[in-house]
């Protein structure tokens, strides 16, 4: 996965709580057997009318917010189903951070493997970021930090070893080959009880 | 020290750990199906890997296979996906029951079956329902398609020590009250974000009394309450579920292994992180009026006005979901007239959900306005019920008797609830579109669907005129 660690945009102000994988990429899109192509799909029933038209008051149909990498939503966003096609989806749009109080379990794992960096802040630090109409910040992950155009300065907290896995862009699976003789133990151990 | 069922299976699989790093955990099943498995294969192959122990996959064909007509997939993109998994199974010798085996069927559903599922294993999948086998004692939890290459490859996964939470269910049900209801009433009394980041036990004498089957249907919403995991300790009906299934050993290896089940509950004293306590008192059928699982009330209430709400983002939630649903609030509940009804899925497609549901609809016929179809779980569920007769009930109280899969549940195959109309469904999602674009779902029991079905509205099964639901 691509490294991570400074990115500068405007932020993409979703002002809703709960949002699902489902909503993220709908289940008609999850077909594919590829991990690239999702992002045209991305909140597809809500930034499309059924005849495939945008729908004008939807975020990501306005232009104010038109290549930015950072989406804020309010609580537990991405809740629902394990389907990585969401942050694929996310990751495929063009957003590299998602800012909100809490995500569920499974899409924040899943954004970690995908080089998106899931950003928890508190409530009324998210709440203060969805009020500005257009604004501009820089995250920066070494430093654990959104900065906004006004300096205000957010911090965060992150998992030091999900950060050092972003931040170096690797493969866990290759990491992981490194324990070869563990896992082997493991094996001869259970394989003789 | 006294230790939960959970950090006893959990210190069991560490493979290793380190001050700083999450553990690597060893897995002991790896279910897998056709939606989040391609990519994964086709990381392997990218990288000249191989499946570590295909011994301990099990692959199915569930999520977007058509109920009807197995022979023809007219959705080129789905057949590809399916014919993908036929030949990576293949290709790097994982077990599979494909369509026409007689094991086919909902990957949660055929794990217990077949007696893969067993308590004190780690099992995992690509789905968020994996949740389900811990009914049988084991951390079961779903994962996305990297950690499914993660699994393939190495038999392990890095995994952070989630908190412990305890769901205390006190009392004895009702009447007409079931497993559904039951987790229902949780997700709505704690919130569907209530247990992200914990491992949940359910305990209590109303969980102690349910069969497997009911413990199951708890055990597989945990995830709508947010937790990844759910499960409760084994006891002597576990024991007897399991004895003489597939995959499990006979004679006094079984007895042996399940010694060794017993000795993982929970011990006396062990400490959670957090307990919360439901009183059976508290619970009636439920039924969900909203856009997502904690959005339920009892059947006998009303929808909730937005100024029940307190904090701002949650009567705007309210407020959305109310017009997707097109429901007004203070609209009691039987009012919602109902056109299509759904029984399968996951949560409630095992032989005791088609027999209770078949049980309420016995000699009477759907209403003129529903389209109702049943969706058996698996193919065995499917043989069991027409040697019991119970297709013969459905269909000449006006159902549709289908083949096995996930269905209406999500809807990746032809059966579809059309936009704008209300569906009563058994399974575990409420979402928009979650069943169509534009449909509008009411999760409930196998019981209160039936019910439903027949009357064209939600009635409360307890005034059903029934002796035994």
């Amino acid at each position: 996965m691509e490294p991570i660690n400074e990115i500068n945009s405007v932020i993409t102000p979703l002002n809703q709580k709960n949002v699902d994988t489902d909503q993220i990429i709908s289940k008609e899109f999850l077909k594919r057997i590829e991990r690239t192509g999702f992002g045209k799909y991305l909140f597809y029933h809500w930034r499309f009318d059924a005849n495939g038209e945008p729908i004008k008051n939807f975020v990501l149909n306005d232009e104010r917010y038109k290549g930015s990498t950072i989406l804020v939503a309010h609580d537990n966003f991405g809740c629902g189903s394990s389907r990585e096609h969401a942050p694929w989806s996310i990751l495929d749009y063009g957003f590299r951070v998602v800012i909100a109080p809490s995500f569920a379990d499974i899409f924040y794992n899943n954004c970690m493997k995908n080089g998106i960096l899931p950003i928890k802040l508190s409530v009324d630090e998210v709440e203060a970021l969805l009020s500005k109409e257009v604004y501009t910040v820089s995250v920066n992950l070494e430093a654990q930090t959104v900065t906004g155009a006004d300096g205000v300065v957010y911090s965060f907290d992150i998992d030091p070893y999900q950060k050092k896995m972003l931040l170096n862009g690797w493969d866990e699976i290759s990491l992981t080959f490194q324990y070869e003789d563990k896992i082997k133990a493991y094996e001869e151990k259970v394989a003789q009880a | 020290m006294a230790k939960t069922i959970i950090e006893k299976i959990w210190d069991e699989h560490i493979v290793y750990e380190e001050e700083g790093k999450p553990d690597l955990l060893y897995i002991d099943l790896h279910l897998i199906h056709e939606v989040t498995s391609p990519q994964a294969f086709e990381g392997l192959r990218l990288n000249n890997r191989k499946v570590r122990r295909p011994d301990l996959c099990y692959a199915t064909m569930d999520h977007n296979v058509p109920t009807r007509n197995r022979e023809q997939i007219k959705d080129v993109i789905a057949r590809k996906q399916i014919s993908t998994l036929q030949q990576n199974c293949e290709e790097f010798g994982v077990p599979l029951a494909n369509m026409d085996h007689p094991d086919q069927g909902i990957v949660h559903i055929i794990g217990p079956e077949l007696g893969l599922t067993q308590p004190g294993k780690t099992i995992v999948c690509g789905d968020s329902h994996t949740s389900t086998h811990g009914a049988f004692g084991a951390i079961a939890f779903g994962i996305g398609t990297s950690e499914v290459e993660h699994v393939l490859s190495t038999q392990t996964l890095w995994q952070a020590k989630p908190k412990t939470m305890q769901i205390k269910v006190t009392g004895e049900l009702g009447f007409g009250v079931a497993a559904k209801d039951i987790i229902l009433a949780i997700i709505s009394k704690f919130g569907i974000d209530m247990g992200t980041g914990y491992i949940v036990e359910y305990t209590g004498e109303a969980i102690r009394k349910l069969s497997m089957e009911e413990r199951m249907t708890i055990c597989n919403m945990s995830i709508e309450a947010g937790a990844r995991a759910g499960l409760i300790s084994p006891d002597e009906t576990t024991v007897e579920f399991l004895r003489g299934r597939e995959h499990v050993p006979s004679g006094e290896a079984f007895e042996r292994e399940a010694a060794r089940w017993l000795a993982l509950a929970t011990d006396e004293g062990a400490a959670y992180d957090k307990t919360v306590e439901i009183s059976t008192d508290e619970i009636e059928p439920f039924v969900t009026w909203g856009t997502n699982p904690s959005m339920g009330s009892g059947v006998s209430q009303s929808i909730p006005f937005t100024s029940d709400f307190v904090e701002a983002s949650d009567k705007q939630a309210h407020e959305k979901a109310l017009a997707y649903m097109g429901l007004e609030q203070g609209m009691p509940l039987e009012d919602i007239a109902i056109t299509n009804v759904f029984i399968g899925s996951c949560t409630n497609a095992r032989l005791s959900d088609l027999r209770t549901a078949a049980n309420v609809i016995a000699g009477r016929k759907v209403h003129p306005t529903v389209k109702a179809i049943v969706v058996p779980g698996s193919q065995t569920v499917k043989k069991q019920a027409e040697q019991e007769g119970i297709d013969q009930v459905f269909l000449e109280a006006g159902f549709e008797w289908r083949e096995s899969g996930c269905s209406m549940c999500l809807a990746m195959n032809d059966d579809v609830v059309p936009a704008g109309e209300h569906c009563a469904s058994t399974s575990n999602r409420n979402f928009e579109g979650r069943q169509g674009a534009g449909s509008k779902t009411h999760l409930m029991s196998p019981a209160m669907a039936a019910a439903a079905a027949i009357e064209g509205h939600i009635v409360d099964i307890r005034k059903f005129g029934l002796v035994n639901v």
